[in-house]
């Protein structure tokens, strides 16, 4: 047995030298990821969007029912009455202040279930990291989809998350 | 002639000093980026083209560190450890011919490839790595860690047992070459590298090799899954690194002793390429090989190191010894 061993592991580290060569054909599966990025499931839940009308107009009327579904009450809604000089959305209100704690968020979705006019959902983005827990309260610009390219660029939500210092600590 | 001795191995030295710390250097990334791709990954390439300044970061990184030391330490010992195992290291290269046969012609002086070219060659090299282990023991005794001491235990122990192989696995060298001279050694290896009619030598070397210089499957002293980081547990920053220069740069020496003992040194097949060239290129073959076994092979247990040092390659050793000397008497008594 002894003998047989000492013939054969020689082998036996062959073959296993062999094993680990064959790699050197094989391709590189490490994904280059700030260059090169996999692509996000269709219903993963990122960082949330806020949606728009085809108009332009917000579809967020502030009813505050996300921030009521939301299992960690991490969704803030301020709303304010349309006007015919400032109209927002269509209905009645709008949300004036929105902000999300990106922090406390458990990414759920809970929100997205409750929206009665589909205006919240949760999007692709998943690659949220910052060096300061200021900057993770998304407030609306940071998730209000853009206005189509033309009108308006400023409020593309892509990009590390908010800068803004907000004044209300969580 | 005597200061021009002095300044000529001075000069000397101190490119083979320069060249054996960039080796180490680029060998660290050569080591990861081999493995890396032997695991199917990319491996550095953030820090310039394909990482190939990772080994400047890593080195700056290192000298800014804080360096923490454990409190009850032998502070004389713990100091000298790590610079007694570079020093071992850079020093066993002093006898290393690189090219031959001849001199350099250089502004009219001769000068040999090699620092030194003493009569007792491999000896030298087999002196100054035992004293390797002495850096070794030394870190894990003056580190006042329980962890260091086992590494350093363990260390010293595998580096002796298989000290005893590496210097017989050399025999048979000696025999067919009749000197200890290593440039004897290659000049005798024109027309057949001694790895033809030594294969099995050649082995038992190299796995002597590897064991003398902790790496895997022997890298028991450093293992990391039970001795947190075997004698160098309480080092770091800089003092660290020593350690981890000391490892490469052994690394680098047995492969050169392996190319300058059984593959010919500096000899060429088809004399197609300059000498330094082939000697480099069969010493990053053998560097290879070395990474190669670490991605491969698992480490072994510890009775296992010590049963296959003792029983196996000793015996083995000192049986290819005499069968060589018995084959060459009677070949010589023939002729």
């Amino acid at each position: 047995m002894a003998l047989r061993e000492a013939l054969m592991g020689p082998l036996y580290i062959v073959r296993a030298l062999y094993t680990t060569f064959k790699h050197n054909t094989q391709p590189i599966v490490t994904i280059e990821y700030p260059e090169k990025q996999k692509a996000v499931p269709p219903r993963a839940r990122g960082k949330h969007i806020l949606h728009r009308y085809a108009d332009g107009l917000e579809k967020c009327v502030g009813c505050e029912l996300c921030a009521i579904a939301c299992p960690v009450g991490c969704i803030v809604v301020e709303a304010a009455e349309n006007t015919p000089e400032h109209r927002v959305s269509p209905g009645e209100r709008y949300a004036k202040r929105y902000e999300i704690n990106l922090l406390r968020c458990i990414y759920c979705g809970m929100c997205e279930e409750a929206c009665p006019y589909d205006a919240i959902t949760m999007g692709p983005r998943y690659d949220l990291a910052d060096d300061h827990p200021d900057k993770f309260i998304a407030v609306k610009e940071d998730m209000l989809e853009p206005l189509s390219a033309s009108v308006n660029d400023t409020a593309v939500p892509s990009g590390a998350p908010s800068a803004q210092p907000v004044a209300r600590k969580w | 002639m005597t200061t021009e001795l002095v300044v000529v191995t001075l000069i000397k030295t101190a490119i083979v000093v320069f060249g054996l710390l960039t080796g180490f250097a680029y060998l660290t990334l050569f080591e990861r980026k081999v493995q890396a791709r032997l695991q199917q990954r990319p491996g550095p390439n953030r820090v310039g083209p394909f990482g190939l300044l990772q080994p400047a970061a890593d080195g700056l990184k290192l000298f800014f560190k804080s360096s923490s030391a454990p409190s009850g330490r032998d502070r004389f010992l713990y100091l000298l450890a790590p610079t007694i195992s570079v020093i071992a290291a850079l020093a066993s290269f002093a006898i290393i011919p690189v090219s031959g046969p001849g001199d350099v012609n250089l502004f009219g002086h001769h000068i040999g490839w090699y620092i030194m070219n003493v009569n007792i060659g491999v000896l030298w090299y087999l002196a100054v790595t035992s004293v390797g282990v002495f850096g070794i023991f030394l870190a894990g005794y003056s580190s006042n860690s329980k962890y260091s001491m086992l590494g350093a235990l363990r260390s010293s122990a595998q580096m002796i047992s298989y000290e005893m192989a590496l210097g017989l696995s050399l025999v048979p060298v000696f025999i067919l070459a009749g000197s200890l001279r290593l440039v004897d050694i290659v000049n005798a290896q024109r027309t057949w590298w001694f790895i033809v009619p030594l294969l099995p030598a050649f082995f038992l070397y190299l796995i002597a090799g590897i064991a003398e210089t902790n790496r895997a499957p022997f890298d028991l002293p450093e293992a990391e899954t039970e001795l947190v980081a075997g004698y160098h547990t309480e080092y770091s920053g800089m003092r660290f690194a020593l350690f981890f220069m000391a490892e490469y740069i052994n690394m680098i020496i047995v492969s050169s002793i392996a190319t300058i003992v059984f593959l010919g040194g500096w000899w060429g097949p088809f004399g197609i390429l300059p000498g330094p060239w082939w000697f480099l290129l069969k010493v990053v073959a053998l560097l290879y090989v070395y990474v190669w076994l670490r991605a491969t092979l698992p480490r072994m247990r510890y009775d296992r190191l010590m049963a296959l040092g003792w029983k196996s390659l000793l015996p083995l050793s000192l049986a290819m010894m005499m069968v060589t000397a018995v084959v060459y008497v009677a070949a010589q008594g023939r002729a």
